[in-house]
Formats: C-alpha cells, structure tokens, sequence
C-alpha cells in the first residue's frame, strides 16, 4: 500500500485518466478541462459582452463538478497521499534549469521562484503566471480544447483537428522552453 | 494529476526538453486505451449508464483555430507549466498562486470570447 504515498509512475496515471474518460463518457459527457473557462466566464455575466457567452450554460453545470472533483483530487492527492518527496527529474534537466535561475530545480514541486508566495510579490513573476493563464485560457478556447479535450479524447477519437491542435501545442510549448525561457530567465 | 507529477511545471519543462519518458508515457498510455475503448464503444453502440447509446461527437471541421490556437495554448502550458485541470488541482494541493494563473485563464478566456469573430478558424 505504502507505493499509494510515492509519486505515482506513468503506466497507472494513463491509464487512470483513460478510466475518467470513459466514466464520463458512460455518463454521457465528455472529458474536457477548458470548457468550464467559458462556463465560468458565463457565470460572471460575460454573456452581455460577447455571443460566444451567450450559451445554455447550465447543461454544462457538469464541468463545474468536474472542476470540483479536481481541486479535491488535488487536496487529497498532496495532504492525504503524499510523502513529501521532491520530483524527479532528469539530472540533466536539473542542471539546465539551475543555469537558468530555478535553484528549487529537483527539490520542490512547483518552482518556488514562480510561484511561492514571496513570488507574488515580485512584478516579473507574477506577470509571468498571469501572461501564462492568459495564454492557455485564450488558446484552450481558441482550439477548442487543452490536453484533456484533443490530446487525449480527440485522439482517442481519431480526429484530425485534435492532431492539428496538439501539433501546435509542442510547437508553442517547444518555442516557450527553447526560445523564449533563455530569454527571459 | 497530482499524485503523477502531471501538475508539476517541473515535469512540463522536462518533457518539453525532451529528457524524460513520464509524460510521453502518461499521455501515450491514455491515448492507447483510450482509442481501443472508443473503437470498442462505436462497434458495439455501447450505452451509457442512463441506456442512451453514446455518441461520440467529432470535432467541428477547421485547421487555424487548432493550429494557432494550439501553439498560442502551448506557449502558456510551457510558461505556467500547467494546463486547465492541473490548475485546479494544484489550487486544491494549497498552491494559493496558481489562482494568478487562474485568473489570466479566465482573462485569456473572455478576450477571446470578445475577438473569436475576427479571429481566422
């Protein structure tokens, strides 16, 4: 049982996450994690701004339970279940990023420099979390999908507009991490 | 998502260097099963638990939507380190500044919702 406590390698969590896609499919639904950004936007009276808001919002109350379900995924997983031990990345990786300035590099699981809560208080980091949440809620909308909603159901699915969209999330993802990172770190 | 270190911007950059096999895997394993279970589900109409035959629906027709929108999302999955469900879940792990992250989302959400017009699909 102790392995519970240990991160859990990649051949259960694929796995898993198949499983939640079939759950929600035998319920009828799909497995999506972006769609409750414009539930939630909807929520905050964007629908007078713009028709995209203008929707029946609340057939898609599910994805608010979803949301629900992950964030109590997430206190349970790291309070309940954890260990404490530190992610175990490539040393190689490691040292990359120890150049780069990111010295909590293979010894936290968040990168303390981004996101502690001393981080909040300097302008570059902040903007950096919140310029990264604007990408990923424009773009998720933009393709109709993040990791969950094309890379694994729309491939599960043998869609081609899925593969298009997870093309060009390496090819955002590698320009970010190759290009852009040295620049800016 | 947590419990695999799927949430962990450290991982995200990892892969993105291509220096692990953890995320191919993950995803890669997902995707086997997930393929297999959906050929399963559309040869036999499989019914759902409410005795509705699931339809799985394709996705809408297009290429610039996916393509712009898809690097435009990677670009962010490789800053914040996270996409939409690894946000939450990191918000329910006590990580109190992925609400930032949260925030930008909702942000980039709404621009788009105001530009999606003008925006080539």
């Amino acid at each position: 049982m102790k392995f519970i406590f240990e991160p859990w390698p990649w051949y259960v969590a694929g796995p898993l996450i198949a499983l939640i896609m079939f759950l929600l499919i035998f319920v009828g639904k799909q497995f999506g994690m972006s769609s409750n950004l414009r539930t939630i936007c909807t929520l905050c009276w964007a629908d007078k701004k713009a028709d995209y808001f203008d929707f029946n919002w609340k057939s898609q109350r599910w994805n608010l339970v979803v949301v629900f379900g992950a964030v109590i995924g997430g206190f349970i997983g790291a309070h309940l279940l954890s260990n404490g031990s530190a992610v175990a990345i490539n040393p190689d990786t490691i040292s990359i990023l120890k150049d780069l300035g990111f010295q909590s590099a293979g010894g936290s699981y968040l990168p303390d420099e981004l996101f502690s809560l001393e981080a909040l208080t300097d302008i570059k980091s902040l903007a950096i979390l919140l310029i990264g949440g604007i990408l990923i809620g424009f773009g998720a909308r933009y393709a109709a999908g993040c990791t969950s909603g094309h890379a694994i159901s729309g491939l599960s699915n043998l869609q081609l507009p899925s593969l298009i969209a997870v093309i060009g999330f390496f090819i955002g993802g590698l320009f970010m991490v190759h290009v852009i990172f040295p620049l800016i770190f | 998502m947590y419990k695999s270190e799927a949430a962990s911007w450290f991982r995200i950059y990892e892969m993105f260097q291509f220096q692990s096999f953890h995320m191919y895997g993950i995803i890669g394993s997902a995707l086997i099963l997930g393929i297999i279970g959906v050929q399963l589900i559309k040869r036999n109409k499989l019914k759902s638990f409410f005795g509705e035959t699931i339809q799985i629906l394709p996705k809408e027709k297009g290429i610039w939507q996916y393509l712009y929108g898809g690097i435009i999302f990677g670009l962010g999955w490789a800053l914040a380190g996270a996409c939409p469900g690894p946000i939450y879940t990191l918000i329910g792990a006590g990580y109190v500044s992925l609400l930032v992250v949260l925030v930008g989302a909702l942000l980039g959400t709404f621009i788009y919702g105001l530009l999606q017009k003008k925006l080539p699909h």
